[in-house]
């Protein structure tokens, strides 16, 4: 398995006190946080963070860790050493923490339980234990813009933790299929009653709750149930108005640019959004992309607009 | 047992399409009861709190209730904090969305 050097992981030196830890933890968190931040792998980095936090916060797990120096040469696989640990008191603290959260490496060195729940998207300790039937289970389930505009079947692969006949557990790929609801919106939850968490005397499992993220789309922004779509128009077709022809969900359709439109104005094609109920807007905002005046009929041109008397900086008083 | 999952799509209902109960709340987000009570009082969730009555949320809290508890859990905010969070990132993604794209 992979060493994880937690130092580095949160850019502090191997004698770091407990205070520049604490602090180091906290403005890695507030960078990589899923809620928060825009780093395309926030969620991984968080998860690191939180994990070497766990670690390094810890005496009893930090001096323990500290006796695998700085772990094998690059390219060579990690093993704990088999007295490792010996004579650490570490096992079985915490609150258990959330599913999946810690990696391999940490669980080949701390056990699962080991795991306080110091950080980690989508697990963490419940507060109120429920007896009658199994844990609901929280995923993100991102999907193309398209399954929502025409309703479609999606996989989402989910990571779930499974106890194998010794009782240790390991990270299981579990991979669904689910339909997604025509005109859902990012951020609405799908729950499939009875995929969480069995219950190990045979109980009701819990739910599976997914929340809906879009992949970024080449075309349309969604907004809620709207879409927002930027058109670039030619200055003619803005000042002169124009009818152009614009994409929509449902293909494309001529829209009517009034006369005299400014760069940024939004247009509103009602009823062309995502098709939930009721059924949201396309707006289609204005976006002035100028000819380039890369021959002499262009520049002719752009010399014969000069002559129209203008001064965009009137508004400056010069 | 995997090759199986693989044929079926699961149908699942979507949350933000019906009313929750305080108690659905509390599950979704597993937390306790006066902890939704206070992230209402601290406008946190929105919904109509009357003496005598179980309050009932609209579906579309349930997105802010979740991220107000990984705020909570992993940064230490109080409900003040993260209703003052809460509405700066829908702030910010507004304006993200707002933004056009470079021609």
């Amino acid at each position: 398995m992979e060493f994880k050097d937690y130092y580095a992981i949160m850019d502090v030196p191997r004698d770091a006190t407990a205070e520049q830890i604490k602090q180091a933890y906290r403005k890695l968190a507030r960078k990589y946080h899923p809620d928060v931040s825009k780093e395309p792998d926030a969620e991984a980095r968080f998860k690191d963070v939180g994990e070497a936090y766990e670690v390094l916060r810890d005496p009893q797990k930090r001096a323990a860790y500290d006796q695998l120096g700085k772990g094998p040469p690059p390219g060579q696989e990690f093993r704990p050493p088999p007295d490792w640990g010996s004579g650490f008191e570490f096992r079985g603290a915490g609150d258990g923490g959330g599913a999946g959260d810690a990696s391999e490496f940490f669980e080949s060195l701390f056990g699962r339980a080991g795991f306080g729940g110091g950080g980690g998207f989508g697990g963490g300790g419940r507060a109120r234990p429920r007896r009658d039937r199994g844990e609901d289970h929280h995923a993100r389930f991102v999907v193309d813009l398209e399954a929502s505009l025409e309703g479609a079947t999606r996989a989402v692969t989910l990571r779930v933790p499974e106890y194998d006949a010794d009782g240790r557990p390991a990270l299981h790929e579990r991979t669904l299929n689910v339909k997604i609801p025509k005109g859902i919106q990012a951020g609405q939850h799908i729950r499939l009653a009875g995929q969480g968490e069995g219950l190990p005397g045979g109980g009701k499992p819990g739910d599976l709750l997914l929340e809906v993220a879009f992949a970024p789309h080449a075309i349309y922004r969604p907004d809620g149930r709207d879409l927002l779509l930027d058109l670039p128009v030619t200055p003619t077709e803005a000042a002169l108005g124009a009818t152009v022809k614009t994409p929509t969900p449902a293909g494309p359709v001529e829209l009517r640019i009034p006369a005299g439109s400014k760069a940024g104005a939004k247009l509103r094609l009602r009823g062309r959004g995502l098709p939930s109920q009721p059924p949201g807007d396309l707006y289609a905002t204005l976006q002035i992309a100028l000819p380039p005046a890369d021959s002499d009929a262009a520049r002719k041109a752009y010399e014969a607009l000069a002559a129209v008397p203008f001064n965009p900086r009137s508004s400056l008083g010069v | 047992m995997m090759a199986d999952l693989d044929t079926i799509a699961l149908g699942g209902e979507v949350l933000e399409d019906q009313q929750l109960s305080l108690d659905q709340l509390c599950d979704f987000c597993a937390v306790e009861r006066w902890q939704v009570i206070e992230w209402v009082e601290e406008g946190v969730l929105e919904t109509q709190l009357s003496a005598g009555r179980e309050p009932r949320f609209s579906g579309t809290v349930l997105r802010r209730a979740r991220v107000a508890v990984r705020l909570q859990r992993d940064f230490g905010v109080n409900a003040p904090g993260v209703a003052l969070v809460l509405d700066l990132l829908e702030r910010v993604q507004a304006l993200e969305r707002a933004q056009p794209r470079q021609l």
